[in-house]
C-alpha cells in the first residue's frame, strides 16, 4: 500500500466542508508558514522537496518559483492552471471537486512564498459545477480568516479569483491560459520572454498545476526533505494518476512512484486487471499527447528492466521505446482496440483544439486527421503512412507551443510502434471495415540486446 | 562625448555582421541582405507584436553566445529570436532549416486556393515568391480545400478568406494604426478566419492600408479588382499635400490613367509611410499628383518586367567585330525555296494553315 498525501482525507465524509477539512488538521501549512517561515524559506523547501510539475512537463516547480523575477513596485500573480483538457487527464477535478480546501490551502501557501496578493484559479470552462465548490470553498477560507487582508498578524494580504475557460484545450498552455485570463483571444505568446518575467498584464507570474499547488501543503507539513525520500530518484513525493480504459477499476490513483506499471495494471488495489480476461495491447501512461506503448514495451524497457510508474523509467529508451509520464491520465487498451481508429480519434481532437496561429499546426493537424479517416475506412494507400511521418515530422518542434509536438507525438509512436497494423488496414481495406486487427505480436517479449 | 555602444557580433550563414543588442536575427539578416535574410510572411517590422506565427522564418542557431555557445535544440523563429553576442546562425546553409521551410510552405499552400491567375495580388505576392524559392512542383494533399462564407467588405475593400494565411498583420493594423480595433480572428485552428463583423465598421482614414500589408491576395483593393495585371503597370512615385497622412504614394499607371494608388514599400515590401484612404481610394487622376520618378523595383520582380528603368543595355558589337562594315543580307531564302509555296496565299485559306495547304 502506497503512502498518500493528497487524497489520504479525501474520503473522510464532508471534507469538502470547511469545518471538517480544519477538524482533519487542514490549514497546518498555513499557520507554519506564514507564522514560521519566511517566503524564501518556503521555496527552498520546495526546492528541496524536488517536486516536479504535475501539468506535464515535469519541470521543478522549486526552481519555476526562484526564476520569477522580483522588481520593486510591480505586483506578481501566481496563477493555478485548472483547465485540464488533456484526453485521458482527470485527476485536477477529482482534487477539486473532493477536496478543494487542499488547493486553496497550497494556494495560500505558494502565493505566500511567491509574494503573489491575488491568485487566479484558471478553471476549464466544461468544469463548471467546480467553480461553484471552488467559490465556496473559498468564502468560507475568507470567513474563517485564511484570506483577505493581513492574515493572521502576517502582514501578508491575498485574494484568490475563479475564472472559467471557455472551452478551449489550448487555455492549458501557461501563456494562451495568461491571454485567456487577461480576457483576449487564447492564442499562446512567443516566448521568450517568459512568464516568470512578463506574464499576466506584463507582470511576473507563476503557472502551477492544481496537483502541483496541493502538494505543497504535504512538503510544508512534512518539510522537504521528508517528502523528497518518498518515490525514487528525481521522482519524488505521490502522483496522482488517472487511470481509464479498459481496466476493470477506472478512477483517480496516488501513487508513490515506486510501483511497476504491470502491478498498477493488474492488482487488485489499482486498476484490477482487464475485463473479460482479454490481453493488454497497448497503453498511453500519461495522457492522450505522449507517446503510446504496445505491451511488449509497456513492462519491461528495451533494456529489460522492469518499468515504473514514475519520470524518468517511464521516458526510459527516449521516444524510441519510451514514452512519458506526463499529466497522468493513464490509458488502457486491450486486444479489441484498434491503434488506427484511437489515434484517428487523437487527431481529430488536436485539429479542433488547434489555436490556428501558427502554420504548421493549423493545416498539418488537419491533413494528419484526413488522411487517417482515410486508412481507418480503407482508402488509404501505403504512401499515406509514410505521407503521415513527414507530415508529423515536419510539426514537430516547428510551432509557437507544445500543442504542435502534442499533436505529432501520438501520430509518430502510433507509427513507429504499430506500423503492421496502419499497414494491414491498407491492405485488407474490406476486413479492416469488419474486423480489428487484434492482438498480434505486440505482446510478445521482445529480444533484450546483450550487454557487455 | 558620446558613449561607445556596445555592439554585438552576430555570424549568419558565415557572414559576421556588428549589430546594436536587442536586433533580431531577421533584422541582422536583412543587414546583410540577399539570399541570407529569411523570407517572413508575418513579421512586419512597423507593426509592434507581428511575426513568429508563419515559421517560414525559422533558422537554426548554432551556438547561442560567447557566453553560452551551446546550440538551440530546436529551429528558432529568427523575427521574435534577439541576436547574442558572437550568436552563430545557420539560415540557408542549414539542411534543418531548409527542410522545415518545405514543409511550412507545403502547409502554407495546402488549404490555399492558388487561384493566381485571378487574383489581383499575383505578380506582388510573398507566397508566390516563397513558393517559387522554396515550394515543390506538386502538393501531396489530395483533399478538398476549406471554403469559408463570403464577406462583403463594403466598395473599397475585397476580402478572399480562402486565401489567407492568418498572419495577423491586418489585425495588427486595424488594432495599431485606427483608433478602434476593428477586426480580429474569429474561431480556431483551420477554420479560423478573420472577420469580428469587419463589414460592420471599416470607416476608419487608415483601414485601407489593410490591404498593403497583406502578403496574399486576401485582402485587396476592390476599387483596382480585375482592372489590370500589376506587371502591365508602371509604378511612379508621386505626392500630394494631404491633410491626413504624408501623402508620399506609388501610382500605378498604364498610359496616363492611374489604376491603383499604394504606399510606397521597401525592399522587404513593407510599407514606409501609412497612407489614408482618401489618397488610396478617392485620388485617381493624374492631376491630384505630383509625379516624382519611377519606382526602383527589384529586378527579381515580375513588376519589372517590361520596364526598363535603370536598364544597363549591352553594346552593339557586330559592327566592331566586322571592322565598321554594316551586315548586309546576303540572300532571302524565301527568293530561292519553294518549300513553303509562296503561292499559296494564306488570306484565302479558311481558318488557320495546315501542312496540307501546302502539300
Amino acid at each position: 500500500m502506497g503512502r498518500k498525501l493528497l487524497l489520504e482525507k479525501a474520503h473522510v465524509e464532508g471534507i469538502r466542508t470547511y469545518e471538517v477539512y480544519r477538524r482533519e488538521g487542514g490549514y497546518a501549512s498555513v499557520e507554519k508558514a506564514l507564522k514560521t517561515m519566511s517566503p524564501d524559506q518556503v521555496t527552498e523547501e520546495v526546492k528541496k522537496s524536488g517536486l516536479r510539475g504535475r501539468g506535464g512537463a515535469g519541470f521543478p516547480a522549486g526552481m519555476k518559483w526562484s526564476f520569477l523575477a522580483k522588481p520593486e513596485g510591480v505586483p506578481r500573480y501566481l496563477v493555478c492552471n485548472a483547465d485540464e483538457s488533456e484526453p485521458g487527464t482527470f485527476k485536477d477535478r477529482y482534487l477539486m471537486e473532493f477536496i478543494p480546501h487542499l488547493l486553496i490551502e497550497g494556494l495560500i501557501v505558494a502565493s505566500y512564498a511567491l509574494g503573489s496578493n491575488r491568485t487566479y484559479i484558471y478553471i476549464r470552462g466544461e468544469y463548471a459545477w467546480i467553480v461553484d465548490i471552488l467559490e465556496t470553498a473559498i468564502a468560507e477560507a475568507n470567513a474563517n480568516g485564511w484570506l483577505g487582508k493581513n492574515i493572521f498578524g502576517s502582514g501578508f494580504d491575498l485574494q484568490i479569483y475563479v475564472q472559467r475557460g471557455a472551452g478551449a484545450y489550448i487555455c492549458g498552455e501557461e501563456t494562451a491560459l495568461i491571454e485567456s485570463l487577461e480576457g483576449k483571444r487564447g492564442n499562446p505568446r512567443i516566448k521568450p520572454p517568459f512568464p516568470a518575467v512578463k506574464g499576466v498584464w506584463d507582470c511576473p507570474t507563476v503557472v502551477n498545476n492544481v496537483e502541483t499547488l496541493a502538494a505543497v501543503v504535504p512538503i510544508i507539513n512534512l518539510g522537504g526533505e521528508e517528502y523528497a525520500k518518498i518515490g525514487v530518484g528525481k521522482s519524488t513525493g505521490t502522483k496522482l494518476i488517472s487511470a481509464c480504459g479498459n481496466i476493470n477499476k477506472p478512477g483517480v490513483y496516488e501513487i508513490d512512484m515506486t510501483i511497476s506499471v504491470e502491478e498498477f495494471i493488474y492488482s487488485d488495489e489499482y486498476c484490477g486487471g482487464i475485463p473479460n480476461g482479454k490481453r493488454l495491447k497497448a497503453c498511453i501512461p500519461g495522457g492522450s499527447s505522449v507517446p503510446i506503448l504496445p505491451a511488449n514495451l509497456l513492462f519491461k524497457t528495451a533494456k529489460g528492466d522492469t518499468r515504473i510508474m514514475n519520470y524518468e523509467s517511464l521516458s526510459d529508451g527516449g521516444f524510441a521505446t519510451g514514452t512519458m509520464m506526463g499529466s497522468g491520465g493513464f490509458i488502457v487498451l486491450d486486444e479489441d482496440q484498434c491503434v488506427v481508429r484511437h489515434t484517428l480519434t487523437l487527431a481529430r481532437f488536436y485539429r479542433h483544439e488547434s489555436c490556428g496561429q501558427c502554420s504548421p499546426c493549423r493545416e498539418g493537424t488537419g491533413w494528419m486527421e484526413k488522411i487517417l479517416k482515410n486508412i481507418e475506412t480503407g482508402k488509404g494507400k501505403m504512401s499515406d503512412i509514410d505521407l503521415l511521418w513527414d507530415i508529423q515530422r515536419k510539426i514537430e518542434g516547428n510551432t509557437i507551443c507544445p500543442l504542435g509536438d502534442a499533436a505529432a507525438w501520438p501520430v509518430a509512436a502510433a507509427l513507429r510502434h504499430f506500423r503492421d497494423e496502419f499497414e494491414w488496414h491498407v491492405l485488407n481495406p474490406v476486413e479492416s471495415q469488419q474486423r480489428n486487427f487484434g492482438l498480434a505480436h505486440y505482446a510478445d517479449p521482445r529480444p533484450v540486446p546483450a550487454t557487455a | 562625448m558620446a558613449e561607445e555602444k556596445k555592439l554585438f557580433k552576430v555570424t549568419i550563414d558565415n557572414i559576421t555582421i556588428d549589430v546594436e543588442p536587442g536586433t533580431s536575427i531577421l533584422n541582422a539578416a536583412r543587414m546583410i541582405g540577399g539570399d541570407v535574410a529569411p523570407p517572413a510572411m508575418c513579421y512586419y517590422s512597423k507593426l509592434k507584436g507581428s511575426g513568429g506565427k508563419c515559421r517560414t522564418c525559422l533558422v537554426e542557431v548554432a551556438a547561442g553566445s560567447t557566453a553560452d555557445p551551446r546550440p538551440m535544440p530546436k529551429l528558432v523563429a529568427s523575427c521574435r529570436t534577439n541576436v547574442m553576442d558572437g550568436m552563430i546562425v545557420k539560415n540557408i546553409t542549414s539542411e534543418r532549416v531548409i527542410d522545415a521551410r518545405n514543409g511550412v510552405v507545403e502547409f502554407l499552400l495546402l488549404n490555399h486556393p492558388l487561384d493566381c491567375p485571378i487574383c489581383d495580388q499575383a505578380g506582388e505576392c510573398h507566397l508566390q515568391d516563397l513558393s517559387y524559392d522554396h515550394g515543390k512542383e506538386g502538393t501531396r494533399y489530395e483533399f478538398g480545400r476549406r471554403t469559408f462564407e463570403k464577406h462583403d467588405l463594403g466598395p473599397y475593400i475585397q476580402l478572399h478568406m480562402t486565401r489567407c494565411i492568418l498572419c495577423y498583420r491586418c489585425v495588427f493594423t486595424a488594432d495599431q494604426l485606427t483608433n478602434k480595433r476593428v477586426h480580429g480572428v474569429l474561431d480556431r485552428g483551420d477554420h479560423a478566419e478573420i472577420a469580428t463583423y469587419i463589414e460592420k465598421s471599416l470607416d476608419n482614414d487608415f483601414i485601407g492600408n489593410v490591404i498593403d500589408v497583406c502578403p496574399v491576395g486576401a485582402l485587396t483593393d476592390k476599387t483596382f479588382r480585375f482592372k489590370n495585371r500589376v506587371w502591365f503597370l508602371k509604378p511612379v512615385d508621386a505626392h500630394r499635400d494631404c491633410p491626413k497622412c504624408s501623402g508620399k504614394v506609388t501610382l500605378w499607371n498604364r498610359g496616363d490613367e492611374v489604376f491603383r494608388v499604394t504606399a510606397r514599400k521597401d525592399q522587404w515590401g513593407e510599407v514606409n509611410d501609412w497612407i489614408c484612404n482618401e489618397c488610396r481610394f478617392e485620388k485617381k487622376a493624374t492631376s491630384d499628383w505630383v509625379i516624382e520618378g519611377p519606382t526602383q523595383v527589384s529586378r527579381q520582380s515580375v513588376i519589372s518586367q517590361g520596364h526598363y528603368v535603370g536598364l544597363h543595355k549591352p553594346k552593339e558589337t557586330l559592327v566592331e567585330v566586322l571592322d565598321g562594315q554594316k551586315p548586309r543580307l546576303l540572300m532571302d531564302i524565301h527568293d530561292v525555296s519553294e518549300v513553303n509555296k509562296p503561292t499559296v496565299d494564306l488570306s484565302k485559306i479558311a481558318g488557320p494553315a495546315h501542312s496540307d495547304d501546302f502539300k
